[in-house]
Parts: C-alpha cells; sequence; structure tokens
C-alpha cells in the first residue's frame, strides 16, 4: 500500500518548485491558456511555473491549502493582482488567441470577457434592478430601456433570483440573504455576457442550503461559460468540477478529471491533502 | 422507483447520477433473469446454441458491474451522500455484485447443458430443474421490483421463497441419488443435473440477499443473517 505522507514529514514542507505537474494540464478545446506563470509579492514567489488550460464550458476547481498560490493564480487570470504595486508576473495567460497581459489589452474590457465573483458578497449600495444594470449600462451594451429590461431579467433567470426577486426589483440588494446576494453578484457578472467566470470561495460565506443552490447554478452556468472556481471544500471541488487542479506551495501538483482525483489520485501530495493528513 | 426519495437533491446531476445506478442495476438485473430463464431452458432442452449464448452475455455482465461499481466509487468520493442517498450507493454495490454471482451461477448452468448435450442426457432431474428455475426466476423478478419499488413487503416474500428453493432443492437430491443407485451408470450425468441444481438453489441465495439489501435501503435495517421471523419482527416494529 502506497504510504500517505503525514503532517511534520519533511517531504510535504521540502522546496517542490521544482516538481513537474502531473496529471494533463492540456484541453483540447481551451478557452484560456496559461503557461509558465511565475508571480512574485515583492521578493517572495507566490507561484512556481504554473502551465494550464481551461477547457470552453468546463468547469475547473483549483484547491490546496492556504496561502498555496491558488487564489493569486485565479485572480491573475483577469489581472485582478495589476493592483497590487508589488506583483509581479511572468508568463503566458491567452483568452483564446488574446494576450491578456498585452500592453494595449483594455482591462475593463477584459473584465467584462473574464468576469469574476468573490468569497464575500458584494453588492452595490443600489436597488436589485440597478445592481444588474450598471454593467450594461457601463459598458455602453444596450440602447434603450427595453433592452436593459431583457438582460436584467434573463441574468436573473440564469442566476436562478429571479422568481424570488422580481416582484421587488426597486428594493437595495443588500436587504437579500447572504445567498441571494451572491447569486446577485453572478447575475451581475452575467449580465456583460462573459466568457469566462472565476470564482473565487464563492460559497465560503454561505450556509448550506444557498451553498447547493450556487452549486446547481454552476452546473447550469457552465452550459454557456467557461468556469475557474477556487474553493477550500474539496467536497464542493468534487460535486461541481469537470477537473481539479492542486496546488502546493506555489506549485501546481496535479490536474486530473475530477474524478480521477478523488478515487485515485496521481501524486502523493494531492492525496495527502484530500483525504486530510495535512491542510 | 418511489420519487419522494430520489428526485428532491437541488443539485439535478446528483439525482442523475442515482437515477442512473438505479436504471442500470435494473438493466443488469434484467440481463441476469433472461440468463437464469435460458440456462434452465438450454439443459432442459438439451440446446447448446442457447447454453452457448448464456456463457456469452456474462462478459456483458462482468462488464456492467465493473462499470455500475465504478459510478458508485465515483458517487462516493464525489457527492459524500448522507442518510438513504448513502444507503442506496452501498445497497447497490451490493446488489450489483449478488447479480454478478448470479449471472456466474447461470453460466455454470449453461455449461452443463453443454456437457449434457455432448454425453447423452441424464437420467433424472430436469422436472426438478424446471420448477426449481422456474421459482428463482420469481424470486429474481421480485427482488428487483421490490428494488425499483422500494417494497419491503415484496421483499420479505422474496426471503420467505427462498426457503422453499431449498427444500426444493433437498427434496430434488433425493430423488436424483435414488436414480444414482439404480443406475450407476448414469452417475456422471446425473451429477451434472445436480450441480445445475445447487447453481440454481445458490442464485435463490443470492435473490434473498439482493432483497435484504431492500430492507437496509427501505428501512435501515440490517437484517443479514437473520431469520424470516427475525426480519417479519423488525419489520413490524
Amino acid at each position: 500500500m502506497k504510504q500517505v505522507q503525514k503532517e511534520n514529514d519533511p517531504q510535504i514542507s521540502q522546496d517542490v518548485s521544482n516538481l513537474e505537474t502531473v496529471g494533463n494540464i492540456f484541453s483540447d478545446n481551451a478557452k484560456m491558456s496559461m503557461r509558465n506563470v511565475n508571480v512574485f509579492y515583492g521578493e517572495k514567489q507566490a507561484i512556481h511555473d504554473v502551465s494550464l488550460d481551461i477547457g470552453k464550458n468546463e468547469v475547473v476547481a483549483m484547491i490546496g491549502p492556504s496561502g498555496c498560490g491558488k487564489s493569486t493564480f485565479l485572480r491573475c487570470m483577469n489581472r485582478m493582482n495589476d493592483t497590487i504595486d508589488t506583483c509581479r508576473i511572468e508568463g503566458d495567460f491567452k483568452l483564446e488567441a488574446s494576450d491578456i497581459y498585452h500592453p494595449k489589452q483594455d482591462v475593463v474590457a477584459l473584465r467584462a470577457r473574464v468576469g469574476i465573483v468573490f468569497q464575500k458578497p458584494n453588492p452595490f449600495p443600489k436597488s436589485i434592478y440597478d445592481n444588474v444594470a450598471y454593467g450594461p449600462k457601463v459598458h455602453g451594451l444596450v440602447n434603450n430601456k427595453t433592452d436593459l429590461d431583457e438582460i436584467v431579467e434573463v441574468s436573473l433567470r440564469k442566476a436562478g433570483l429571479w422568481e424570488e426577486v422580481k416582484d421587488r426589483l426597486t428594493a437595495p440588494g443588500t436587504g437579500l440573504s447572504g445567498g441571494q446576494q451572491q447569486r446577485l453578484c453572478i447575475a451581475r457578472t452575467i449580465a456583460v455576457g462573459p466568457e469566462v467566470i472565476l470564482m473565487d470561495e464563492p460559497c465560503s460565506a454561505l450556509d448550506p442550503i444557498a451553498t447547493a443552490k450556487i452549486e446547481e447554478l454552476m452546473a447550469e452556468l457552465s452550459q454557456n461559460f467557461t468556469i475557474a472556481i477556487v474553493t477550500h471544500s474539496m467536497q464542493q471541488a468534487a460535486r461541481v468540477s469537470d477537473r481539479t487542479a492542486y496546488f502546493h506551495m506555489g506549485k501546481l501538483i496535479e490536474v486530473n478529471d475530477t474524478k480521477r482525483v478523488f478515487t485515485n489520485p496521481e501524486h502523493e501530495l494531492t492525496e495527502a491533502y484530500i483525504t486530510g493528513r495535512f491542510g | 422507483m418511489d420519487k419522494k426519495f430520489l428526485d428532491r437533491h437541488i443539485s439535478h446531476s446528483f439525482d442523475n447520477e442515482i437515477e442512473t445506478i438505479i436504471t442500470q442495476i435494473l438493466e443488469m438485473g434484467n440481463i441476469v433473469e433472461q440468463q437464469i430463464v435460458d440456462s434452465v431452458k438450454a439443459i432442459i432442452s438439451t440446446n447448446k446454441e442457447l447454453a452457448q449464448k448464456v456463457v456469452q452475455v456474462e462478459d456483458d455482465v462482468d462488464m456492467r458491474e465493473v462499470r455500475l461499481d465504478e459510478l458508485c466509487t465515483e458517487v462516493l468520493a464525489c457527492r459524500q451522500p448522507a442518510a438513504f442517498d448513502l444507503r442506496m450507493v452501498l445497497s447497490a454495490t451490493r446488489i450489483i455484485r449478488d447479480l454478478e454471482r448470479i449471472g456466474d451461477e447461470a453460466q455454470k448452468v449453461a455449461k452443463m447443458a453443454i456437457r449434457l448435450e455432448k454425453k447423452g442426457a441424464a437420467p433424472a432431474g430436469y422436472e426438478e430443474v424446471a420448477h426449481m428455475g422456474g421459482l428463482v426466476q420469481s424470486m429474481l423478478s421480485s427482488a428487483l421490483s421490490a428494488f425499483s419499488q422500494l417494497d419491503v413487503t415484496l421483499a420479505l416474500d422474496v426471503a420467505k421463497a427462498d426457503k422453499k428453493v431449498d427444500r426444493e432443492l433437498k427434496s430434488a437430491m433425493r430423488t436424483i441419488v435414488n436414480y444414482m443407485i439404480d443406475e450407476p451408470k448414469s452417475i456422471k450425468r446425473a451429477m451434472n443435473i445436480l450441480s445445475a441444481l445447487r447453481s440454481l438453489e445458490r442464485m435463490g441465495n443470492h435473490s434473498r440477499n439482493i432483497a435484504e439489501h431492500v430492507i437496509y435501503l427501505v428501512k435501515g435495517l440490517d437484517v443479514r443473517h437473520s431469520s424470516i421471523k427475525e426480519i417479519a419482527s423488525k419489520l413490524a416494529e
């Protein structure tokens, strides 16, 4: 039987930066392709030579212990780290054919194509309607009120919130429950017609029922969108994703089909993490 | 399958996974039930082609067992099922194993049929094979219905029927042994019929196991190694 590592095993805290990623980083139909990514915060290297494809209409979960670099990597995918002065990013990030770190890349336009949903629901202090309508208005996606109404309704429907809020669209978004607020934030993201949705621990502030609703929503959204999710919950990764990427100390250790990762992981570090040997 | 237990998950894909397991078990069950019918028919009518068909179908049954086991493992690993869902997946893995073993026994009966076709008919026991085959097929059919309808009363009936199959085997063995004493030259051929009867009896045992898994699934009661009286009493509580 394969020896499972213990928390104080020196191999776990060893330098993993030179390890090769096991599994399959490639996708036959990549929507986003990251290659040889290194990320530094000042002198400290947070990501070590990570390459990964996110396939079209695929749900990819990124898991790993705190500080493993999964959120850093996710946030690089729509340049959310640009605002951190000490952050330096090397490597290629492609959204289909376009280089998202090209000097002429319009970051606002990029974030419309690659939306993000955060850990804590953060609705604007505006009405439910305005929360969803804001993006399409700012990006000039609509010419009249009728079109805007339609976008708001479609987005709220896709986010599974329409039936719950259709009679109180003018009520403040902040008055909704946590789970509803998070779905409102998803509707807001969808409203600008993104191709990719990044989710950074979208359910960690939610109760189990609200979490289950968001997870079900992800399954529906993946029919039209590409989704990359960072989660602290291995069980959530197992439930929602097609492929799972395991990060450890800034290194992508393994990426494989989720079923494979949770039944027979290829790397012993992945096994040690998902079986609760450390984390 | 009673929908009240099954299609209420917020996650529709979880519903679909459970539904797939149930559907595939019932499909596998139907194939195995047909194996029983064909193997009994093959031995009674000395039909080599039909016996060979039963042997060939066994590969399909084995493959279905492996695939279903894989599905159950994935549901356990990815869904962390609890309560009824957990019992469903556990029962499924046990039912699959029993179905596969019934298929194995049917294959053995079919091989006996092929042997008898070569060596000539046995002196007796064909009526007993036909009778026990009918009983066992009916047991499996009822066990699968009990599973699909979550019907513990029907499951209890299957367990009761197993006793009848055991009595039939004893009676058939007495008859055949008497023939063997009278016609020692036919012992080898008669042994084939005896083996077939034993296989049918084991199929009955596995069908009873399936019924017990259904009781565990529906009621959460582990009734393995219990007498019929004990099972009935536990269900009445």
